[in-house]
């Protein structure tokens, strides 16, 4: 982690957000650490959106290690990789996936994409640019970590949900990146799902000790501090490993249990609060 | 009266013996630039010098001859520098350099200059003699948009002297990164509850968020 902290302290700070879309139409969803369940929620959360009636597209914009192909069960033969290199359209590349919801996958070929260069910025853009008419929300599932291509990533977003467990190497990484999303980006709300939770509380007790911790150490312009949006708790669920064993989304294959229904309710909150509002 | 005010700033800020910054005046700097740092994420250099063998420069040719090397090396540090950048005697012949918006890009540049004229110099020491000394440089930037302390920054840019120094010396050692650091403190405070096996954090944690915010999912 700490590689990718300093790789990403590194990198220039990403250029200013394009105007690209109504706020609250492109999310990035991120984390931290890896391994925390953030494809996860991201799949799932589109599927919960999907099922509400929204029209959703989730980017893999984890470009060097994408895992939405795994988690999904989706390896369609033309991928990101080749809008990208300008051998098919990004229809030819948009897959329906079984929740409902449409995916852009990177695809393996992407290795190559992992450092940010001035072109793959500018494919990045002309992608989404392409996708915001189309869709009600685009969710980019970025990389763990706080690479440049992560932060270009959520660069582009106008609202980030930040995924983290109650671990303390979760919380330490998804502390670090919302300092660095506070610093670079200024960003002046993060909406916080705590994935894994073991009792209800838990994640809003989390979020709010990030934010003590945050108040006192990240300087930011008075009275412009970043402040964090506790939208849900994914309680921990055995259906989960399950669901995810078989490659299958939860939202699809037990949409009763606690998970799914905590997924849910994540949808309906973001419907309620920066979907339409845009916030 | 005022002129006797500040001569004794003056005095108060500068190290006697090279006329640079003194120990003091170095570090109320720096703690400046943390601050500076944490606002606007903007990198900064600290670079830690220290003269190569200096011991034996001073059981060859003397301690006069010692002075003459820290005074002539420390002319020379002042002459490197931009104006916005502030050089100090640390101490002994350890001498610091702070340099602020310094492009991560141009610090091993900017260090490896200052090596460079410093081992090109021809140090008078009497009337016919002259010696040449070498400095090894350790710099780290300050951690971007947090509030670091000076005694952590000083302690990496002194590792990587102490690299330099093992190395070979004459050399400089750069931590490039601009660290991103997650301090001790901070993660105490983050998951110190952790340890005492109860989350008693949930009791203390009770203030909601600001108005505003979404409730908690089964709320």
């Amino acid at each position: 982690m700490s590689d990718e902290l300093q790789a990403a302290a590194e990198a220039k700070p990403p250029e200013p957000t394009v105007p690209l879309a109504p706020p609250g139409k492109v999310m990035a969803v991120t984390s931290g650490k890896g391994g925390v369940g953030k494809t996860f929620v991201s799949a799932n959360l589109a599927a919960a959106l999907a099922k509400r009636g929204q029209r959703v597209l989730v980017l893999d914009a984890d470009l060097g290690l994408a895992n939405l192909d795994v988690v999904l069960n989706l390896y369609p033969k033309v991928t990101l990789h080749d809008v990208f290199s300008g051998k098919a359209t990004i229809e030819e590349a948009i897959v329906q996936a079984p929740g409902g919801f449409s995916v852009l996958l990177a695809g393996s070929g992407m290795v190559e994409y992992s450092r940010l260069t001035p072109e793959i910025r500018a494919d990045f853009l002309r992608i989404i640019h392409g996708l915001i008419p189309r869709y009600d929300v685009v969710l980019l599932d970025t990389g763990a970590g706080i690479s440049d291509v992560v932060l270009f990533a959520v660069s582009l977003a106008s609202v980030v949900l930040v995924v983290a467990t109650p671990e303390p190497t979760s919380l330490t990484d998804a502390y670090a990146t919302i300092k660095v999303l506070a610093g670079q980006q200024h960003r002046a709300n993060i909406h916080m799902v705590i994935n894994q939770t073991a009792r209800l509380g838990d994640g809003r007790a989390i979020t709010g000790q990030l934010q003590q911790v945050l108040d006192r150490f990240v300087v930011t312009e008075p009275g412009r501090g970043v402040r964090l949006i506790h939208l849900a708790d994914i309680p921990s669920d055995p259906s989960v490993r399950q669901a995810v064993m078989r490659r299958q989304l939860l939202m699809q294959t037990l949409p009763g249990c606690p998970a799914a229904l905590a997924m849910t309710q994540l949808a309906r909150k973001l419907e309620e609060t920066v979907i339409k509002s845009g916030r | 009266m005022q002129s006797v005010i500040d001569g004794l700033c003056e005095l108060s800020l500068k190290d006697p013996m090279t006329g640079l910054a003194n120990r003091r005046h170095f570090l109320s700097v720096l703690e400046r630039e943390i601050d500076g740092v944490a606002r606007s994420g903007e990198p900064a250099l600290l670079l830690m010098l220290d003269i190569d063998h200096f011991k034996s420069i001073n059981d060859t040719h003397g301690h006069l001859a010692g002075d003459q090397v820290l005074q002539a090396v420390a002319r020379c540090l002042s002459r490197c520098i931009r104006p916005m950048d502030t050089v100090a005697r640390y101490g002994g012949e350890e001498f610091a350099v702070v340099l602020p918006n310094c492009l991560v890009s141009v610090g091993e540049a900017v260090a490896e200059r200052i090596r460079m004229t410093v081992e090109s110099l021809m140090i008078s020491v009497g009337p016919s003699s002259h010696v040449k000394a070498t400095i090894s440089i350790g710099g780290a930037y300050a951690p971007a948009w947090v509030r670091s302390t000076a005694p952590l920054w000083i302690e990496r840019a002194d590792n990587l002297l102490y690299r330099a120094k093992s190395e070979g010396r004459n050399r400089v050692c750069i931590d490039h990164q601009q660290a991103i650091a997650v301090s001790a403190e901070e993660k105490n405070l983050l998951f110190g509850h952790l340890a005492l096996g109860e989350p008693a954090w949930l009791e203390r944690v009770a203030v909601e968020p600001a108005s505003g915010s979404v409730s908690g999912v089964g709320e």
